[in-house]
């Protein structure tokens, strides 16, 4: 869509337009793959100061010279750093990221096996978050300065201050250990464990599947609390935003031309303000889904949760460097496929940005 | 034009709690509106439009406005309640804005955007809302409104967008228009066609209009009369037939320091004030 | 606009106050005053500042506070319950657990501390150099920037540590490591929108080199609305710290660093569970403290507010 007042030279500037397009297109992709590669850069090299020698670990202690010599040769690292890199790209690419030593499996089918718990997990935590944060900004924002606003203030500071581990022991202490409203950790019970076949990996998706319901409660009653508790962060920072977003487009113009108009406050409120509210909050959500994504670590430490935190986790206490570089270069892929996908929805709610 | 009056203000004064204490932007303003164009001039900051949005119950949270008279009609504009106010926003009385850039939702589009406001005081349906809301634009002279109608606020120009939002503000058909400023963020070019619009307009449908402006000539040849306002205080009410009799000395400076075709001032005057005039 | 002025008193308020000021001097001052006025009037910020108050307090005089030596155990008095000896009990050594509390605040408060100083200046210094000199330093040094903000904040704090081996300088490091970028985004931010202004030109015209001018003239607009980061993040890097001493991977025992005590509390939870809770308790209320302290001077420093 262009510009209504058709000029002589619009020809020329829609031409414009479109090369600018493709050129940022190109730009946004190139940058992606900077990115990427920054991020390999990175884990590569906290790969190689590791004061654990990885040929050593392969060999043992009583391996010969030669042995050793030959194996570190096999293992490509007599090679200059650079190329050890573009090894590591290649293979990278090729998605090896090597043997895991603790499970002996390759990382990847490894990863592949714990993602879903992970994802399953955030999921469920930003869609309580979206549902219980915007309304509460919007409210807050509707009643600056008055209680509501304060509450909502301190519900989203306190949940800016706890330290997540702590709060997620407290939440097993109080709703499973004392009061026993809810299962205890891990994804369902030992004794229904064997049960189930992954089919997607989502607990709560499989079971349903299968159709059997004692099982899917039973995966309710053990995702619900680690997944209230990923909420509430995911709730103050969105509530947090969602409010000051909110504030910033009550101020504008266009609200006013509303009420002129003799448009009813909620309407006001819900469908001019937070249209344009909605902009900037899809960059918030999926900056707090891939936070969730990456901030469920001590989450699933305290709550026995087979998910990627976990995983990458133990791999750390074990020096089982392959999978904690691993786990960490799929999650800064997510993390920058998440921003991705943001800056597609911005684009498709903002007819501003739209071309 | 009849003399039957819509609306009378007397000793209007809207005051502003702010952390640097209060601040008076309207002091004892009076005036009575009939089926005429009223002109409201004066500097930044001298309480016009705060007057103007004072009509429309709209001053901003911290504002407290206290009048000894504000009738519209048979309705008291002191004590409406939130329900009332909104029958007589945009049906009864309306403002254009100073700036379409700002004053247009940028997500929605135009259409949705003058349906909305025909649609919030007239019981029409959906293809009676659409066809209104063609002709409106068509009645602004848009020479395409099918095309305006999809699209949204920024794919427009600045004079289109003014137009936009007059065709929105009198969809609803109201008494009273409130234009605040409507063209000085317009290209001097696109200034008088917006201008001419907005006059004829008003016109056709025999509306009152209330056109606040800082600049006194525009409003002189577009108003019947004109109030001049500074720092609160209406100092002078005059004929815009008689302008150039002026008797208050800012009246008369505001006159003075604007060029003149045919002037042969080496230099403009400066505007002088006096502390004086603000006390009243 | 008439601002019809308050009942004036004479003397330093009037100074102060005044809307013409004398001096650059007295201008900065009632710029200050006002700004402090605002600030009091929130009191929630208030709260937010004697919360890192107490903090600092407490870290300087934490000899004389502590009632017990915080290292010593004593095995006959394991995880006692919270008495008029032991304000919060004992834990599994029998160390008081009041006494730990008040010996960690000086870890908390020297983590953030090491690593504000580390990572703001590095991030104000790239920056600033981005957005002066503009072109190929800017792109290189934003990419680098997005390559550090790509990694989740955590994470790689976590694999730094386990590269580096556990220890508290380590933590600093990888907590530095993580949190620069954010300022070199704002101070960018800031800089880009100062350095067209015609004070810089001006400046420039009379001589000031390159370095001269984001030093003396481009660094000090960024400030403000670093100070605000800076606060509001020493949340983050408390709960972060504290996260790494959890997982066994910040200080080392037996140093009385709070995550780690809420760590060494899990075994107890169901029967003794102050032990975990009361430390934990401690990293909230003081990240609370820097959150309210920050948001305070945000809504005085920083009035956009954006974030």
């Amino acid at each position: 869509m262009f510009a209504v007042t058709r000029k002589a030279s619009d020809g020329r500037k829609r031409a414009r337009l479109f090369s600018r397009t493709g050129a940022s297109l190109v730009r946004i992709v190139f940058s992606l793959l900077i990115t990427f590669i920054g991020l390999l850069l990175v884990t590569f090299l906290i790969g190689r100061v590791l004061p654990i020698d990885p040929v050593l670990a392969a060999v043992g202690d009583h391996a010969s010279e030669q042995v050793y010599q030959r194996v570190k040769e096999e293992m490509g690292l007599n090679l200059p750093l650079w190329q050890q890199f573009f090894v590591y790209i290649s293979n990278v690419v090729q998605g090896d990221f090597g043997t895991s030593v603790l499970t002996s499996n390759p990382v990847l089918e490894d990863i592949k096996r714990v993602f879903p718990a992970t994802l399953e997990l955030a999921t469920l935590a930003t869609i309580i978050g979206v549902f219980l944060g915007v309304p509460a900004g919007v409210f807050a924002a509707i009643n600056k300065g008055k209680w509501p606003d304060h509450i909502v203030r301190i519900i989203g500071l306190a949940g800016y201050s706890m330290p997540i581990f702590w709060l997620g022991l407290m939440g097993l202490l109080v709703f499973y250990l004392k009061l026993d409203w809810v299962a205890g950790p891990g994804r369902l019970d030992a004794f229904y464990v064997d049960f189930i076949e992954p089919t997607t990996g989502l607990m709560l998706v499989d079971t349903l599947i299968e159709g059997d319901m004692d099982l899917f409660w039973n995966a309710v009653s053990h995702i619900i609390l680690p997944a209230s508790i990923l909420a509430y962060f995911s709730l103050a920072y969105i509530a947090r935003m969602t409010r000051s977003f909110m504030l910033e487009q009550l101020s504008q113009e266009y609200i006013l031309t509303a009420r002129v108009k003799g448009i009813s406050e909620t309407r006001i409120i819900w469908r001019h303000a937070l249209g344009n509210v909605m902009v900037p909050l899809v960059t918030v959500i999926a900056l707090s889904y891939a936070n969730l994504l990456e901030g469920s670590v001590l989450t699933e430490i305290i709550f026995a949760w087979p998910g990627l935190g976990l995983y990458i986790t133990n791999s750390l206490l074990n020096a089982d460097m392959n999978a904690v570089l691993g786990g960490t270069v799929v999650v800064g892929a997510v993390f920058i496929g998440v921003n991705m996908l943001s800056d597609v929805l911005y684009r498709l709610l903002d007819p501003r940005a739209r071309r | 034009m009849t003399n039957e009056t819509l609306l009378s203000v007397k000793n209007l004064a809207i005051t502003f709690s702010t952390s640097k204490g209060p601040v008076h932007a309207v002091r004892g303003v009076s005036f009575d509106l009939g089926r005429e164009r009223l002109g409201i001039v004066g500097e930044s900051g001298s309480g016009k439009s705060q007057t103007g949005r004072a009509i429309l119950g709209l001053t901003a949270a911290n504002g407290k406005i206290t009048a000894d008279q504000m009738q519209f009609h048979d309705l008291d504009l002191r004590n409406l309640s939130k329900r009332d106010w909104r029958k007589v926003r945009g049906a009864r009385i309306s403002m254009i804005m100073q700036d379409p850039k700002y004053s247009l939702n940028p997500v929605m589009t135009i259409g949705d955007q003058i349906i909305e406001a025909y649609r919030e005081h007239h019981k029409v349906n959906a293809t009676e809302a659409k066809r209104g809301a063609l002709d409106m634009l068509a009645a602004v002279k848009i020479r395409d409104p099918e095309r305006v109608f999809n699209s949204y606020p920024h794919e427009v120009s600045g004079g289109m967008g003014q137009r936009v939002m007059i065709a929105m503000m009198l969809i609803p058909d109201p008494e009273i228009l409130i234009a605040d400023e409507p063209t000085s963020a317009l290209d001097v070019t696109v200034q008088l066609q917006v201008m001419a619009i907005l006059d004829d307009l008003v016109r056709e449908r025999g509306m009152a209009l209330v056109f606040i402006s800082h600049d006194l000539h525009l409003v002189s040849s577009f108003c019947d009369r004109v109030l001049v306002m500074y720092q609160g205080h209406v100092v002078e009410e005059i004929r815009a037939s008689e302008l150039d009799q002026a008797k208050h000395p800012y009246t008369q400076g505001l006159l003075n320091c604007l060029p003149k075709m045919d002037g042969n001032h080496a230099e403009l005057p400066v505007l002088t004030r006096e502390a004086s005039w603000a006390e009243a | 606009m008439n601002i019809s002025s308050t009942t004036e008193k004479p003397g330093l308020k009037q100074w102060l106050t005044s809307d013409t000021p004398q001096s650059r001097w007295q201008a900065k001052c009632g710029r200050a005053w006002l700004g402090w006025l605002k600030f009091t009037e929130n009191r929630l910020a208030m709260i937010g500042l004697s919360i890192v108050l107490a903090l600092i307090l407490v870290t300087i005089f934490a000899p004389l506070l502590a009632p017990y030596d915080p290292l010593a155990a004593d095995l006959t008095n394991r995880i006692q319950s919270p008495s008029a000896e032991h304000w919060f009990g004992t834990d599994q050594l029998g160390r008081d657990i009041l006494s730990r509390l008040i010996y960690g605040a000086q870890y908390t408060l020297m983590i953030v501390a090491l690593v504000v100083i580390t990572a703001a200046p590095v991030g104000l210094l790239v920056g600033t150099a981005a957005g002066f000199f503009g072109g190929w330093i800017d792109a290189t040094l934003m990419r680098i920037t997005d390559i550090f903000l790509a990694f989740p904040k955590l994470i790689l704090a976590l694999a730094f540590v386990s590269a580096l081996g556990p220890g508290i300088e380590n933590a600093v490091l990888a907590i530095a490591l993580t949190a620069w970028p954010p300022y070199a985004r704002i101070a960018r931010a800031e800089t880009i929108t100062v350095r067209r202004s015609d004070y810089i030109e001006a400046a420039r015209l009379q001589g000031v080199s390159n370095m001269g001018l984001i030093l003396g003239h481009i660094t000090p607009m960024c400030i403000s609305s670093l100070v605000v980061r800076v606060t509001l993040d020493m949340a983050g890097m408390i709960l972060i710290a504290a996260g790494l001493g959890f997982l066994g991977l910040g200080a080392q025992p037996p140093m009385p660093e709070w995550g780690a005590m809420v760590s060494e509390g899990r075994q107890f939870l169901l029967e003794q569970w102050w032990v975990s809770t009361v430390p934990g308790l401690a990293i909230f209320i003081v990240s609370l403290g820097f959150n309210l302290l920050g948001d305070g001077l945000r809504d005085v420093l920083d009035p956009r507010g954006g974030d």
